[in-house]
């Protein structure tokens, strides 16, 4: 009785293997047409707005795609974000640091900053994607040291604009940021308390 | 009453099947290294608690249950150790660079503290892992000073 048991449990379950596989294959195909008809989409918009285009992709090149002012940017928008308690785009632009950051270009630094410059960004960008994916609260706790790696990372690669290095002593035992204005908004507390903090260093 | 059968029968069927498809298992007979424990020379009582309440994800050597012989448990089970591995490897801590680790125990700590680890999926059914009060004040402390001594 069990000899048979075992061995209709084994029928079904081959039957049941290949019947899956069936399906996967299935599924597969349809997934594929359905993204060739998406390439497709795309293709024309591409064609209709093709002038468009091209000046964009000029302008992606001139603001120079793995370079350490795209990443500041990035981290600006971010921080603008915080300080208006905004927890969807603040994870919209996490994402879109973690990918800049991952572009940083650092062939022309020496063998000691190259490697610094890469334990920085490895950090950042586990800070960053962690920002695309969490709550306000650990946004901010990882805005955190995040901010401490972007300034590490200036100390290396400069700064175009002057930069201005805040301090909030309230949050977390005192905690720092970096902002374009000498104003103070604070991205830890948001409104709560937008201007809790002063400036405690001026980068050139 | 035709129609439940044979619906009974796909599911049956359905889920006798998937027992076979494999899982790769997450263990290894060697600690390497670069071991958390091994690297800080963590003392008995905390590297117990280490082990029982955060290695079983967060290293290369899982103590599975029994119903980790049951699909689709096993599936949940490789998906969460895998992802555990990703975000922190105890194994691999000396591999990380100075920076990442103090990254790392800040976050421990602010996870210990507000108790998201060990999930609570995790400590529902392995009652052992989940630190009591002084547990974690004894791992919040021990992560503290060892994030200070890397400064």
């Amino acid at each position: 009785m069990k000899k048979v048991r075992l061995t209709t449990i084994m029928v079904m379950a081959f039957i049941s293997l290949s019947a899956m596989s069936c399906k996967d294959a299935k599924t597969e195909n349809s997934t594929n047409s359905e993204m060739i008809t998406e390439e497709d989409h795309s293709k024309m918009n591409h064609d209709n707005s093709d002038g468009h285009h091209d000046v964009d992709k000029k302008e992606m090149a001139m603001n120079g795609d793995g370079n350490s002012q795209t990443i500041l940017n990035d981290y600006f928008n971010l921080k603008d974000a915080l300080v208006a308690d905004d927890n969807a785009k603040a994870k919209e632009l996490g994402a879109t640091l973690a990918t800049s950051l991952g572009k940083l270009d650092i062939s022309k630094y020496t063998d000691a900053q190259q490697s610094e410059l890469k334990d920085i960004m490895e950090d950042a960008i586990e800070h960053a994607e962690h920002i695309s994916e969490s709550d306000i609260k650990h946004q901010r706790e990882h805005f955190k040291v995040l901010s401490k790696d972007v300034t590490d990372m200036v100390a290396i690669t400069g700064t175009q604009v002057k930069l201005y290095e805040q301090f909030c002593p309230m949050y977390d035992g005192g905690t720092a940021w970096l902002s374009t204005k000498e104003e103070i908004r604070n991205p830890y507390y948001g409104s709560q308390m937008l201007k809790c903090g002063k400036v405690q260093r001026e980068i050139n | 009453m035709k129609i439940v059968k044979i619906i009974a029968l796909i599911l049956l069927v359905g889920f006798v099947g998937i027992q076979f498809v494999p899982t790769d298992l997450n263990q290894s007979d060697t600690v390497p290294k670069t071991d958390f424990l091994l690297v800080n020379n963590t003392q008995e009582n905390i590297s117990a608690l280490l082990q029982e309440s955060c290695y079983d994800c967060h290293s290369n050597n899982t103590e599975y249950p029994w119903y980790n012989k049951v699909q689709p448990v096993a599936w949940f089970l490789e998906d969460h150790i895998n992802e555990g591995k990703e975000e922190l490897n105890f194994n691999e801590w000396d591999a990380y660079s100075n920076r990442r680790k103090n990254s790392k125990l800040k976050s421990i700590i602010s996870q210990v503290k507000d108790d998201e680890m060990p999930l609570a999926s995790y400590t529902l059914i392995h009652k052992d892992a989940k630190l009591s009060n002084s547990e974690k004040t004894l791992i919040i402390d021990y992560m503290k000073n060892l994030k200070e001594t890397l400064k």
